[in-house]
């Protein structure tokens, strides 16, 4: 996983509520057996017409937004478990999630994907919307080191959550698999007296 | 103090409780499917070790299937690279596959449960997000990703965070045509689809237990609609009696202890829940969704609320957009060309009865494109075995083989742009049963007679009219 400190960057925003991993990601785009290639069908209904044009209407295909960071209404990543959804969303090129609500598998998916779901007020969501709306290429910044998500354009700032293990992973990028393949004696030792 | 239901089991599987909250937390089963497991074992492979403990892994081919011709090798070219890949790792890894033409294969939720694999006080992952059907056992059993998935195959564990707890009671007699999913439907109608993120939920209640264990396990399979991680219910004598004697239960004198064990999993009367919440099963309607999440739902008789006030108006506004639907309006009456019975919610062989002793005798209306898929092998044979094939047929149903078909199109099995559909699977997203596609979210019984009405009608009234 790679390692995430610092971003600075422009957003994109969509503010659309309950975001589902289905819109995300659509299943019939779920056959590859690989973890890449998958931003090619990120957003792909809203995105793409049924012909393959692109959706003059979709703020993807609006050149005026880019950046790294994506902001998007409450409950984001709701629905399934696939994990395609924070691929797609990371091979997209997108590092940070913003939103006042995340789904919980998604945001486990997120963090184990080097994808950090930040997470905010209500109120200062719609200061993100609006900072945006002001200036479309507004740039913003992620500090997890101090858990701080600033509004540069404004000065605002509001701190983060995020699980002190899991911020541990994001800065160092590490995976839980190495964590837990160092935990293997305990693990039997467990099996042993449950046997 | 006492503890919950949720406590006992978590408790019991805490491998190695690490610093900062985080425990290392012990799978005793592990569903795999083909489309979330490929990327898994290539970790695996990357990292150069085995599956830690290959016979606690089960694996199935469900999601990608055709639902016709499962004997004839898969035409679709990436679905068939998909289950071929699924074939290959589990040979090369030494876990058991229930594939297509094994007499076991089906949706993996549906198979667990048939097989005995599931059993009360278990913890269960799969990387899907309905794994929570499991917990009518009373097992703690929730959706995994894919990373996850290679964790659980490297060392039969997670890290997991303890979730909190909630507990939602539904007391009372259910009115007649309202059925389990009716009941879950309705409580994610009050909560919302976010409603439960957070928690993990015990189901409780006369009203839930008066319920068999394939309706139960409806419940338990939408709990993820409301957000939550999972849901579970205590098991009881019916739980108890629904595993004995199945393929991979303990037999003889080792399930008697084991219900023993299992008659220890409930919650104590002091244990004390984060949330709670109290339904009356009376107050309780057939259900329809009207919208694109599941809390969007409503009796069937009620009419498509006012963009809320509070929230964001838009979203809502954008959602009946999709389905072409206004506030205000009533959806029976109005006609549906699609129905489909299936999925991990409903194809058990109780639903496939229960939509059939309603078709049965009667014929679908001309509109509409009716499909049956059975929820796996074992449920397919027991169906013709009762002849509920031919009821279906007679009907002008398509009764086809298992798999997940069109709960999430992802194989042929699809909706399509703009069509009405009213399904028994789980989720209305846009686009889930196919692009541009309209879900409408019902149980089995009101599906069968959207079916055979050819628009949506309220159940009740034909169960009064009848003598
Ligand atoms: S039937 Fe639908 S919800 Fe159930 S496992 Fe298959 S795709 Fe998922």
């Amino acid at each position: 996983m790679e390692k995430f400190k610092k971003l600075q960057s422009a957003a994109i925003p969509l503010p659309i509520e309950e975001v589902d991993t289905d819109q995300i990601i659509p299943a019939r785009f779920l056959k590859a057996t690989t973890r890449e290639g998958f931003g090619d069908n990120l957003f792909r209904d809203w995105r793409y017409g049924a012909d393959g044009s692109p959706r003059q209407d979709f703020i993807l295909n609006n050149p005026i937004y880019g950046g790294q960071i994506l902001v998007a209404g409450r409950n984001f990543g709701c629905g399934s478990s696939r994990e395609h959804a924070a691929w797609a969303l990371y091979d997209f090129g997108f590092r940070v999630v913003v939103s006042s609500f995340f789904a919980d598998i998604f945001r486990g998916n997120a963090l184990n994907n080097g994808l950090l779901p930040v997470q905010v007020s209500e109120s200062f969501l719609a200061a993100i919307f609006s900072a945006i709306e002001a200036d479309p290429k507004a740039s913003f910044l992620v500090d997890l080191e101090a858990q701080l998500f600033t509004i540069q354009a404004t000065g605002q700032s509001e701190g983060f959550d995020i699980d002190p293990y899991k911020k541990t992973c994001m800065l160092n990028g590490y995976d839980d698999i190495d964590f837990l393949l160092n935990m293997r004696e305990k693990i039997e030792a467990f099996e042993q007296k449950n046997s | 103090m006492g503890k919950t239901l949720f406590d006992k089991i978590w408790d019991a599987h805490v491998a190695h409780p690490v610093e900062g909250g985080m425990d290392v937390f012990y799978i005793d089963r592990h569903f795999i499917h083909e489309v979330t497991s490929p990327q898994a074992f290539d970790g695996l492979r990357q990292r150069n070790i085995p599956v830690f403990r290959p016979e606690k892994t089960i694996a199935t081919a469900d999601h990608n299937v055709p639902t016709r011709d499962q004997h004839l090798p898969i035409q679709e070219a990436l679905s068939r690279f998909q289950v071929d890949k699924l074939t290959e790792n589990c040979e090369a890894f030494g876990v058991r596959l229930y594939g297509l033409g094994h007499p076991y294969q089906g949706i993996v939720h549906v198979i667990g449960p048939e097989l005995g694999l599931t059993q009360p006080g278990m913890t269960i992952v799969c990387g899907d997000s309905h794994t929570s059907t499991h917990g009518a056992f009373g097992c703690i059993a929730f959706g995994i990703g894919t990373s996850q998935v290679e964790q659980v195959l490297a060392t039969q564990c997670l890290l997991q965070k303890k979730p909190k707890r909630m507990r939602i009671t539904v007391e009372g007699v259910l009115p007649a045509g309202v059925l389990s999913k009716d009941i879950i439907l309705y409580i994610i109608s009050q909560l919302s689809a976010s409603g439960g993120t957070g928690h993990f939920v015990e189901y409780a209640g006369s009203a839930i237990h008066s319920l068999s264990m394939e309706a139960r396990m409806t419940i338990c399979n939408m709990s993820i609609e409301m957000g939550a991680r999972g849901g579970l219910i205590a098991p009881d004598e019916k739980a108890i009696e629904y595993v004995r004697g199945r393929e991979f239960a303990p037999q003889g004198k080792a399930f008697e202890e084991a219900a023993a064990r299992w008659r220890t999993l409930y919650s104590d009367e002091d244990a004390v829940f984060d949330t709670e919440y109290h339904f009356r099963a009376e107050d309780i309607e057939p259900m329809v969704t009207y919208g694109t999440n599941p809390g969007m739902g409503m009796g069937v008789s009620q009419s498509i609320p006012k963009p809320p006030s509070k929230g964001n108006a838009q979203t809502f506004m954008k959602s009946l957009d999709y389905m072409g639907f206004q506030p205000g309006q009533k959806l029976v009456g109005r006609a549906v060309n699609y129905v489909f019975i299936g999925s991990c919610t409903n194809s058990r062989i109780e639903d496939l009865r229960l939509a059939a002793a309603f078709v049965k005798g009667k014929k679908k209306a001309n509109n509409v494109y009716a499909m049956i898929v059975p929820g796996s092998k074992q449920v397919e044979k027991q169906a013709k075995a009762e002849g509920l094939d031919q009821v279906f047929r007679e009907a002008g149903f398509d009764f086809r083989e298992p798999g997940c078909s069109a709960c999430l199109g992802m194989n042929e099995d699809k909706v399509p742009k703009g069509e009405y559909c009213v399904s028994t699977s789980n989720r209305n997203f846009e686009g889930r049963q196919g692009p541009g596609a309209r879900t409408i979210l019902a149980s089995p019984l009101t599906a069968a007679a959207a079916a055979v009405a050819g628009k949506i009608v309220d159940v009740r009234q034909g169960l009064q009219e009848a003598p």
